[in-house]
């Protein structure tokens, strides 16, 4: 896929990652983390072409209910129960450009909060007509948008009352193996954010915000279904101006 | 004052959660019928050129147990040593074979497996041809952010032992932590989130 600003594909390096606003890999208060995070340092190497480099997803693979997730699970002429939203978008860079042909993976609870597998126990009901997954892929501008029912808060065991605030996972795939991300939309309102461990693991409450998407009325369609904006933003390239030119180019 | 940069901020990563297969592997975990076939499950076909090898191992936390609920995808040349990505500027890569694969942690045994090629070598920064290796990025409940790391083959030996990264592992002994043990054409690779075979993971 080509780029978009210039024409060309870009071979910078990623920016590096700012590992003060992520969360650290170890996070007492979210006790899985305990014995799933690595101990030592990591090793920090400028990128290579391993990792500038990734695979293009097109458009050509993608259904026609992808990206609803009101019916891709739904009998015919049925649909799932809740309450109706579209969640739209753009994915950009840090340098604030445009990511076009970025793939993005959407899953979640149903409305009342129970997620479709066999290891979940919660005592909500199944929706029949929920699934519970999406994906999509952005347009030449970055812009996406998919339509669901909104997520129901759900109980998790961590400690003895935890509950997960009303929440949509994203996987993000961008133009190069390096800018892999994972993450979780919140809504906008929702006071159980600031209770949850996993949203704790979080420290910089700037990060936090950035995952919260603001109720869009302007964008909310009339008599059909509230609009909720989240845009994301994936590590940046440097410009390969000054770089030195590998050899063999 | 001065300009301002106006970088934006990365947005934070979060936990892919226990039910990150629902997302990613919808088939895999009994959700038929979204998507024809879970992505990246095959990266090539008779026609893909190279050595056919596979890769299996396991995601083990702490304690040894093998995650079963943990994503892995892997990313890598072909056999000739070329990305098959836009940004790939030193050649066309084979097109019959993608690169890239997704593959969930078995819900039974925590066991992931990858049947592909042997990737060809390719160039550092500097010039430097790289040992033959393969990206690997991990995710699963309780991991925060996903994690990066390499896999190299046990059967070069010299060309890891000029490998521009694997020289950069300060401590000798966790060099063996990124090279896979088995032997052609079945290389396992266990990945070990912490304790003291903790794989080393890359902020790349
Ligand atoms: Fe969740």
């Amino acid at each position: 896929m080509s780029d978009r600003a210039n024409g060309k594909p870009e071979t910078g390096a990623f920016f590096p990652r700012d590992r003060n606003w992520h969360a650290p890999a170890l996070t007492p208060g979210y006790k899985t983390s305990v014995l799933r995070s690595p101990q030592k340092a990591l090793l920090s190497l400028d990128g290579t072409i391993s990792e500038i480099t990734g695979p293009v997803f097109g458009h050509s693979m993608l259904g026609e209910l992808d990206n609803d997730l009101i019916h891709n699970f739904a009998k015919p002429g049925e649909s799932a129960i809740g309450e109706r939203i579209i969640v739209h978008g753009r994915v950009l860079d840090e340098r604030g450009r445009a990511v076009p042909g970025a793939l993005l993976e959407f899953w979640q609870a149903n409305a009342g909060g129970r997620y479709r597998h066999k290891k979940e126990s919660y005592l909500a009901a199944l929706d029949p007509n929920f699934g519970g997954c999406g994906r999509t892929i952005t347009d030449e501008e970055g812009f996406y948008s998919f339509r669901t029912v909104k997520p129901g808060p759900y109980p998790w065991q961590n400690g003895v009352n935890d509950w997960r605030p009303a929440h949509i996972h994203f996987s993000v795939f961008g133009h190069g193996f390096a800018q892999r991300l994972i993450t979780q939309m919140y809504f906008e309102g929702d006071p159980m954010i600031w209770k949850c461990p996993i949203v704790n693991t979080i420290a910089d409450r700037r990060a936090i915000e950035q995952l919260i998407a603001p109720l869009d009325w302007a964008n909310t369609i009339p008599m059909d279904a509230r609009a909720y904006k989240f845009d994301i933003v994936l590590r940046g390239r440097r410009s390969t101006m000054f770089e030195n030119r590998m050899e063999g180019n | 004052m001065v300009q301002a940069l106006g970088y934006l901020k990365e947005t934070a990563s979060q936990t892919a959660g226990p039910y990150v297969h629902i997302g990613l592997t919808p088939n895999f975990c009994g959700i038929d019928g979204v998507y024809d076939a879970d992505l990246g499950t095959t990266m090539l076909n008779e026609r893909t050129l190279g050595e056919r090898i596979s890769v299996s191992g396991r995601v083990l936390d702490g304690t040894g147990t093998p995650l079963r609920d943990a994503l892995v995808e892997i990313w890598q040349a072909d056999a000739a040593g070329l990305y098959n990505s836009p940004s790939e500027m030193r050649g066309a890569a084979d097109p019959t074979f993608s690169g890239w694969g997704r593959c969930p942690t078995g819900a039974d045994d925590g066991v992931f497996r990858f049947d592909t090629i042997k990737p060809g070598r390719v160039p550092f920064k500097d010039g430097r041809p790289m040992a033959p290796h393969i990206t690997f990025w991990i995710v699963a409940r309780g991991i925060n952010i996903g994690l990066h790391t390499r896999m190299y083959f046990p059967d070069e030996a010299e060309a890891n032992a000029a490998d521009p990264l694997l020289l950069r592992v300060e401590h000798r002994h966790r060099v063996a932590t990124l090279v896979a043990t088995g032997s052609a054409p079945n290389y396992i690779f266990d990945i070990h989130l912490q304790g003291e075979k903790e794989t080393v993971f890359l902020d790349i």
